[in-house]
């Protein structure tokens, strides 16, 4: 047990509490939560400004700005360069906030992927991408979406710009020790089913508020056979679970992974890594405070219907008639989403008319989503009145795709080819879906105005995206498949 | 910041579950440097027409409601993004208190931070506590944080949970950044003892 700060070191211990163990500066007490060291921490420009200006007010520097690294990310344009290779910010405000982050990360010592240098990408992207994100870790960044470095078998969590503060100036949090969930997937993906229809119709089957309070571990033989970013897909959307964090212990797949990327382990120190990080899996018998089990065999696409992603469902359901559920609440979030939504209780989504297709944001757009796409997309055409947008989550993985050719597979379909960013995710940067508009996203987030204010936003894989764009409905990927 | 103990306010309902902080604060206001100004666009999108004007049935716009200073919300108030916006927007707009059945996590430690009570009742005593806004939206109930209870203008009192640290800090106005300063030699032990995984600084 950790509340007096004796370890039982024969007891089996999960891989969540194996890697908070050795976190722990001070444990938890009655009266004060623990303080968890933290080993990297992550920061953009919309969650900081006002936690540096609170360094600036106490006269407090950068604890450790060697374990910081900025990048920019939500407020910037993926607009294409102009003649001299400059990604221009039109928005007067954002280009205001990219140039505080700028001025912070200098006045601070902190490095910075400044927009448009070929390493600035989304901040869940670029961690992973760089090797930063290693197991074992602890990694904060004020973002809910931090879960995503949780694949790697990291304890990797959003906090609040408070908390940046609190990270920026002593490299520690205070944080009550949450409880265990095991989420159990067993069996075999079918064609056609990826790691965004496991984590959407895990949302569907807990809630929203489901794993609030818990650290979600992620395991079984549908989760051991994903490559890593089916895993961080996964890991990904547990904040849309309720969970701050989920990890998958770390695996072959995983030191594969990261050998050798810039900022992997080397030589004799990566021998050492991958032993130390091989003690990290939960030991049998550990025990969880709760457990969900799922099938893959049973698993079809998914995509939801409502405004938040617990209201989701295989893509050959029917919308839920709210006049079927039983708690009033529930009828009233269901009644209210559809009136959203503009939906009908009992409707058929297959054949549903769409707007735009997204295909990006940190839950699904790295190089094996992008590749999945512009397979499933070539020699096809964007349906006509649709508008496609592709947006890599990071220079890195755009330059990559382009190396690949996938840019000229996706253009020649009729898409749009973005620069790097969250994009149409989350609506700040200009690109947003017009007021009543019906998207198919591969996002993580279908919230009331989410996409742009008056959008409606159907979450799905990239499959099911590019299946809707190219029939200009919602359409079952697995029909185009063959 | 200032300390927290006992205060009184009217209630507004908004019985919605799952009300995610995009809400609360639409991400098209998050183009700031500071806290300032968040206030006016908190639940922007369910408060305003597109031309600006207000919507007359959302509570918030309704006269009766005006002043009030405790939200009650639905069930998992606060799911979805941290920012910290969230609870800025609704001090902003003047509320201290915001009373649900159940918090999102990240929204209920941002909320703590900033003086914003998150207050945990059952079931029972929210549905009352709707009823009792509803029906007569002049009531006043009180929260005493010191004493981690809700009393009803009839003299009803139900207790709320708090972490004790959180308590603590709110109840003398201090915040939780002090405490980990004061750490600074069991921080620096930490990190004699234990190598740096990365270094940003060095590739
Ligand atoms: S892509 Fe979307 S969810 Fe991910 S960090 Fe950006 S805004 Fe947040």
């Amino acid at each position: 047990m950790t509340t007096n700060g004796h370890f039982n070191r024969n007891r089996a211990r999960t891989l969540f509490e194996k890697v908070w163990d050795q976190h722990l500066v001070r444990p938890q007490t009655p009266d004060t939560p623990a303080v968890l060291y933290i080993d990297l921490h992550l920061v953009h420009e919309v969650t900081s400004p006002q936690a540096f200006a609170l360094l600036r007010e106490r006269g407090l520097k950068v604890r450790r700005p060697d374990k910081t690294l900025g990048t920019m990310d939500h407020s910037t344009p993926t607009t294409p360069r102009n003649a001299l290779g400059i990604i221009p910010v039109t928005d007067q405000m954002a280009a205001a906030q990219l140039d505080v982050m700028r001025k912070n990360c200098a006045d601070f010592g902190i490095p910075l992927y400044d927009l448009g240098t070929s390493n600035q990408g989304i901040v869940h992207v670029i961690g992973p991408e760089q090797g930063l994100t290693q197991p074992g870790m602890t990694i904060v960044c004020g973002d809910s979406h931090t879960s995503t470095h949780g694949a790697f078998g990291a304890l990797a969590f959003g906090i609040g710009t408070s908390e940046v503060a609190h990270v920026l100036a002593t490299q520690c949090l205070l944080q009550n020790q949450p409880k265990t969930m095991a989420i159990r997937v067993d069996g075999r993906l079918q064609p056609g089913v990826t790691a965004k229809d496991i984590i959407l119709a895990i949302i569907a089957k807990i809630g929203v508020g489901g794993g609030t309070g818990y650290v979600f571990e992620y395991m079984g033989e549908a989760i051991r056979s994903l490559n890593m970013e089916g895993r961080m897909t996964i890991c990904n959307m547990s904040i849309e679970g309720g969970a701050r964090a989920g990890l998958v212990a770390p695996d072959d797949t995983t030191f594969e992974y990261v050998a050798g990327r810039p900022y992997a382990p080397r030589g004799a120190d990566w021998e050492r890594a991958v032993a130390a990080w091989r003690q990290l899996p939960s030991d049998d018998g550990a025990v969880f405070d709760n457990e969900v089990t799922l099938n893959a065999d049973d698993l079809v696409p998914m995509i939801t219907y409502g405004t938040n992603p617990g209201m989701g469902m295989p893509i050959t359901g029917r919308v839920p008639d709210p006049d079927h559920l039983s708690d009033v609440s529930q009828k009233m979030a269901l009644d209210k989403a559809l009136k959203y939504m503009a939906l009908q209780p009992g409707q058929p989504l297959l054949g549903q008319r769409i707007d735009v297709v997204f295909v990006g944001s940190c839950t699904n757009s790295r190089i094996s989503d992008l590749r999945e796409a512009a397979r499933l997309i070539k020699g096809r055409k964007v349906a006509e009145g649709v508008r496609m947008l592709v947006v890599p989550g990071s220079q890195q993985v755009k330059a990559q795709a382009e190396a690949e050719g996938l840019h000229e597979i996706f253009k020649a379909a009729g898409a749009e080819w973005r620069e790097a960013g969250c994009s149409m995710c989350i609506a700040m940067n200009g690109d947003q879906l017009q007021p009543g508009q019906y998207a198919v996203s591969t996002s993580n987030r279908n919230f009331e105005g989410r996409q742009g204010k008056g959008g409606r936003t159907f979450l799905a894989s990239p499959l099911t995206a590019v299946a809707a764009a190219v029939s200009g409905v919602i359409t079952d990927p697995r029909e185009l498949m063959n | 910041m200032e300390p927290i103990r006992v205060f009184s306010g009217r209630l507004a309902p908004l019985p919605i579950n799952d009300i995610d902080t995009d809400q609360i604060i639409p991400a098209r206001f998050l183009k700031v440097t500071d806290k300032e100004g968040l206030g006016a666009a908190c639940f922007s999108d369910w408060r305003y027409e597109a031309d600006g004007s207000p919507k007359p049935d959302f509570v918030l716009n309704q006269p009766v409601y005006q002043g009030a200073s405790i939200l009650i919300g639905g069930h998992n108030f606060g799911c979805g993004s941290s920012r910290e916006h969230a609870p800025w927007a609704l001090l902003g707009a003047g509320f201290r208190a915001v009373i649900s059945t159940y918090f999102a996590d990240i929204f209920r430690n941002n909320a703590l931070k900033n003086g914003l009570l998150p207050v945990v009742v059952d079931a029972e005593m929210h549905q009352q506590l709707i009823s009792l806004a509803q029906e007569d939206p002049s009531a006043e109930v009180t929260i005493d944080l010191e004493a981690q209870s809700v009393t009803l203008p009839d003299g009803r009192q139900v207790t709320f949970p708090i972490d004790p640290f959180s308590r603590y800090c709110l109840l003398n106005g201090v915040d939780q950044l002090g405490f980990l300063l004061s750490l600074n030699d069991q921080i620096e032990a930490y990190e004699a003892q234990h190598a740096a995984r990365v270094l940003t600084t060095s590739a």
